[in-house]
Formats: structure tokens, sequence, C-alpha cells
């Protein structure tokens, strides 16, 4: 079955190749165009949205509530149909989900009759991966998210912390070529929160795995990310891409110097102003 | 200040106690309203004479006979209801074409009463034990349907979405995900389901049958046999208790991660 209808006819792979503007990017949104029926005939969602994240990046995507940010990034996993425009994931367009996109959502999605570590290996089952490598593989992400002690444990049994960092840990075993992130820490208090942030964070500086991560707090996308995007309001288009020139090992203290505090305003205003226009 | 709060849990030991209560009440209301002779034994057998019923009706081997030719038909009809409206359920519940091609029509056939089609399945089938489970299978089959199927939508989306992008084809999703996380909720439809093949059962052997719990209800009451026929009425609800009693103790062993069929 086919989740992503192409309009125009493949490109031969040198066209493509042009097409993408850089060589290393490993998720190309281009002119992305989405629109919902509606009672009054259609309703444009998403505008001409064009977005690129590099190999190993760590892009968020902020924006008011409404644009559209989740639904970018559901497209982009190919759980939702795009009405117009092109995803590319490393020269080749999608044609719906994959496991080459992993994705951490904002509602619990563990297996509740798996254990942690099945959960984990779920992916790698699938695969028919042999035995011995998807237990080396658990153990290394159990000891990632700090849950070795946990891995024969039910979802049930977990904080809501700990099973989106389980979530985290399922997704990565599975080596993605992108890990797709949609407001995984939204349900948190603000602790466990800050916690997981500082613990993503780590996770990228460590194992450099591409990510592209939607949010609705912009001190999360600052504190996290190397660039943002900022999305307007109905219809969704980008009005800004920030380059976050902050320092590469990030501590939750990072989040009180004068640099962050700038710069998290800086974003802010971009979204503000788009309120109240 | 609140005394009484809602859903405010009580101890196992406190529920038992309060459950037992109650039967307990009801027996001895009906005891001391038969005794004290308010009401005629013919309209309310006393306790004793129900008692005095069941030990000739055991020693005499008909209620044996008659039980276990009615949990047969049961196990029949409702067996055949389960084994093909559980993957029907399940392909409504899961995909908008066979949702479209079999809800509506389901939806129709349930509200028939099944016992206005006992005429026609005499016409169809004859008096023969096809005859009885016919009925408990029209009984249960398109509601087990429609249940299974919602069982199958209750699912969250976004858990099959995780299995999408953990690499699954639809196949792998429905066999691997959808199915597993709906068996909870199953097992409670199961156990509701089974609540009403009983009622069915009873329909079908009050019209067509020479044995069963049902016609002894029925010839009992030809002859005013009130006691006989409190006697199968109390013993169709005591079946019916244990058999819910089974299907959730298994439900609580087979899915110790679900509490109480809820998601987690």
């Amino acid at each position: 079955m086919r989740w992503f209808k192409k309009k125009e006819k493949e490109l031969p792979p040198r066209e493509r190749h042009i097409e993408a503007n850089l060589a290393n990017s490993t998720v190309y949104v281009k002119g992305l165009y989405k629109e919902y029926p509606g009672k009054k005939g259609a309703v444009t969602a998403m505008k001409d949205v064009e977005i690129n994240v590099l190999e190993n990046d760590f892009v968020c995507i902020v924006g008011p509530s409404g644009c559209g940010k989740s639904t970018l990034l559901r497209m982009v996993a190919g759980l939702e149909e795009a009405s117009g425009g092109r995803i590319v994931i490393e020269d080749n367009d999608i044609i719906g989900p994959g496991e080459d996109r992993g994705m951490v959502f904002q509602s619990y999605t563990l297996f509740p009759w798996m254990t942690v570590e099945e959960n984990i290996k779920f992916g790698l089952k699938l695969k028919k991966m042999p035995e011995g490598e998807q237990e080396k593989i658990a153990d290394k992400y159990l000891k990632t998210i700090k849950l070795e002690k946990f891995r024969n444990r039910y979802p049930g049994e977990l904080s809501g912390g700990m099973k989106q960092r389980v979530a985290i840990a399922r997704a990565l075993a599975n080596s993605p070529r992108v890990l797709l992130m949609d407001e995984p820490f939204s349900a948190l208090d603000p602790q466990t929160k800050a916690d997981m942030q500082l613990l993503m964070r780590q996770i990228w500086q460590e194992e450099k795995p591409t990510v592209l991560f939607v949010t609705h707090d912009i001190e999360e996308a600052v504190f996290l990310s190397n660039k943002i995007y900022v999305l307007t309001s109905r219809p969704g288009r980008v009005k800004r891409e920030v380059p976050v020139l902050l320092p590469y090992h990030r501590e939750l203290e990072l989040k009180d110097t004068e640099a962050f505090i700038r710069l998290r305003k800086e974003v802010n205003g971009y979204i503000e102003h788009e309120k109240f226009a | 200040m609140i005394k009484v709060k809602i859903r405010k849990p009580i101890s196992r030991k406190k529920y038992l106690l309060l459950a037992a209560a109650a039967f307990l009440t009801v027996f001895l209301v009906w005891s001391a309203v038969s005794s004290a002779g308010m009401v005629k034994e013919i309209f309310l057998p006393r306790p004793s004479s129900v008692l005095r019923y069941y030990l000739t009706a055991v020693s005499d081997g008909t209620l044996w006979e008659n039980t276990k030719i009615s949990i047969i038909r049961i196990s029949l009809g409702f067996l055949m209801a389960v084994v093909l409206g559980i993957p029907v359920g399940i392909l409504v519940g899961t995909f908008a074409k066979t949702e479209a091609a079999v809800r509506p029509l389901c939806e129709f056939i349930r509200y028939m009463p099944v016992p206005a089609f006992v005429p026609l399945i005499m016409v169809w089938i004859g008096i023969g034990e096809s005859a009885k489970v016919a009925v408990i299978f029209i009984g249960t089959f398109f509601q087990l349907v429609l249940m299974v199927a919602d069982d199958a939508l209750s699912v969250p989306g976004d858990l099959i979405n995780a299995g999408y992008t953990l690499g699954a084809d639809t196949k792998q999703a429905v066999f691997r995900i959808l199915i597993p996380a709906m068996m909870p909720r199953l097992m409670e439809t199961l156990r509701m389901m089974i609540g009403w093949a009983w009622t069915y059962l009873v329909s079908a052997e009050l019209v067509a049958a020479d044995t069963g719990l049902g016609y002894t209800i029925l010839k009992s009451q030809r002859f005013l046999k009130t006691d006989a026929i409190f006697g199968g009425i109390l013993l169709i609800g005591l079946l019916g208790l244990v058999t819910d009693r089974i299907f959730a103790l298994l439900n609580k062993k087979l899915f110790p991660w679900a509490k109480g069929g809820r998601q987690v």
C-alpha cells in the first residue's frame, strides 16, 4: 500500500542528487504542502515548508500550537500523507513509515505486555537479528538510559520519565537514519523534564544520532539543538531558521547564562509576534 | 468535610464480607416470607422445598443429565461464535473496508430478537441439537463481532504507529501489536458474552427441547412445581457465576500486565 502519493514521475538518480542542496543532508523537506478537507472546502494547514537536517545534526522545530509541527513530523515519519511536496531521506523519497525513521511519541507507546528489554529488542526481532547481537545492543542502550536494573520490569511499573527513556532506547536500538521526537517530554514534571533534556543532549554528544525534535517549549529547543526552525501558525510555514550558537558540551547550568537567555528570548520573540499579529 | 468519597477503595476482606451479606440477606428475606405463610407455597416455595427438589433430582440423575446437555449446548454455540466472531471482529476494528461491509449489517441483525428466530430455525434445521446450538450462535455472534471490533479500536493508534516506525509491516502490526494489546479487553468481552449465551440457551430450550435446564424449568411450570423452577433458575445463576469467575481469574493470570483489563 502506498501512503505517500508521488505527484511527479520519479526523477532520474543524478538529477535527484542535485536537488538535495547538500550532500550530507539526511532529511530534506521541500515545498511540503498539507491540506485538510473542511466544511467550506479544503483548509491549508501547511505551505511551502522547507527543512534540511544534516547528518548527525540535532534540529528542533518550534511554533505556536496549531502550526502543524507534529503533523510535519508525522509526515516525515510516513504516518500521515502530505498533500504535495517532497520528503527525501538520503536521496530517497519516502513511501510510508519505515525502520529508517525511528520515532518517540508524546504519549506512552511502550508495549505493555513486553518487559523493558523485550521492548528495546522489538525492532531487532522484526529484523531477525541473531539473539546474541540483540542482547548486546539491548545491554548497551539499557546502560545509556541508566535502566539496567529495570530490564525485566513491565512498562506498567515504570514512571513516565522511565517510560520515555525506554522509548528512546527502543528507537535508537534500531539504528535509524533519523530519530524523530514528537514533544516526548511534554507530559513530564519540570524536574524530570530537565533531567531528560540533559540525558538527551548527552546521548547526542556521545552517539551523534541525527535528531529532528518537535516541541512547544522554547527553552527545551534552545538547550537541546544546534538549529531551530520556527514555524508560523496556519498555514504553517518556516518563519525563521535560527542557528544555536552555544557551547557543545551542555549542562543544565547553561540555562542561566546570558547567551542562553538572549537566544531563548529571541526565538520566543518570533513566536510571540506571530500570536498577536 | 467529605465523609463518603466517590470510588474510595475498600479492603478485599470487606468486599467479600459485604457480598456474602447481600446473598445472605436475600436468602433470609426469602426464607422469612415463605415460611411465615405470607405467600402461598405455589408462588414462592420455601428454601427447604427447593433443597428437597435438588436432593431428589440429584439422586435420580435427572439434574446432572439436564445440566450436562445444557453445558454442551452452550459450549458448542459459544465456541462457534467465538471462533468465527473474533477474526471477523478484529478485521472490522482494523480495516475500514471490512468495517463498512460488516458493521452496519451486524448492527441491523443484532436488533432482531433471537427468540423470534426459533420457529424459523426449527423449520430450517429441525428440532435436533444443532437447532439449540444455532440459537446460541445467532444470539451471540453478531453482538460479539461488534464488541471485538470495539476492543480492536480501543488499541491506541500511536502504539501501532510505534510498531510501524520500528519496521513492522501491516501484518506484523496486527499480529504482534494490535492483537496482543487487545487481549485483556477481549477476555472481558468473552466474559460478558458467555452471560448472554446462558440467556439464549434458555430461550432455545424453552421452545424446542425435551432435555436441558431450560426445558426442566418449562416442564415444571406446567405442573406448577415452583420449587423445581426455582431450582433450575438458581442453578443457572450459579453456573453463570462460576464461568464468570473462571474468566476473571484467567484474565488476571494470563495478562498480569493489564491490571483489571485496562490498558496501562
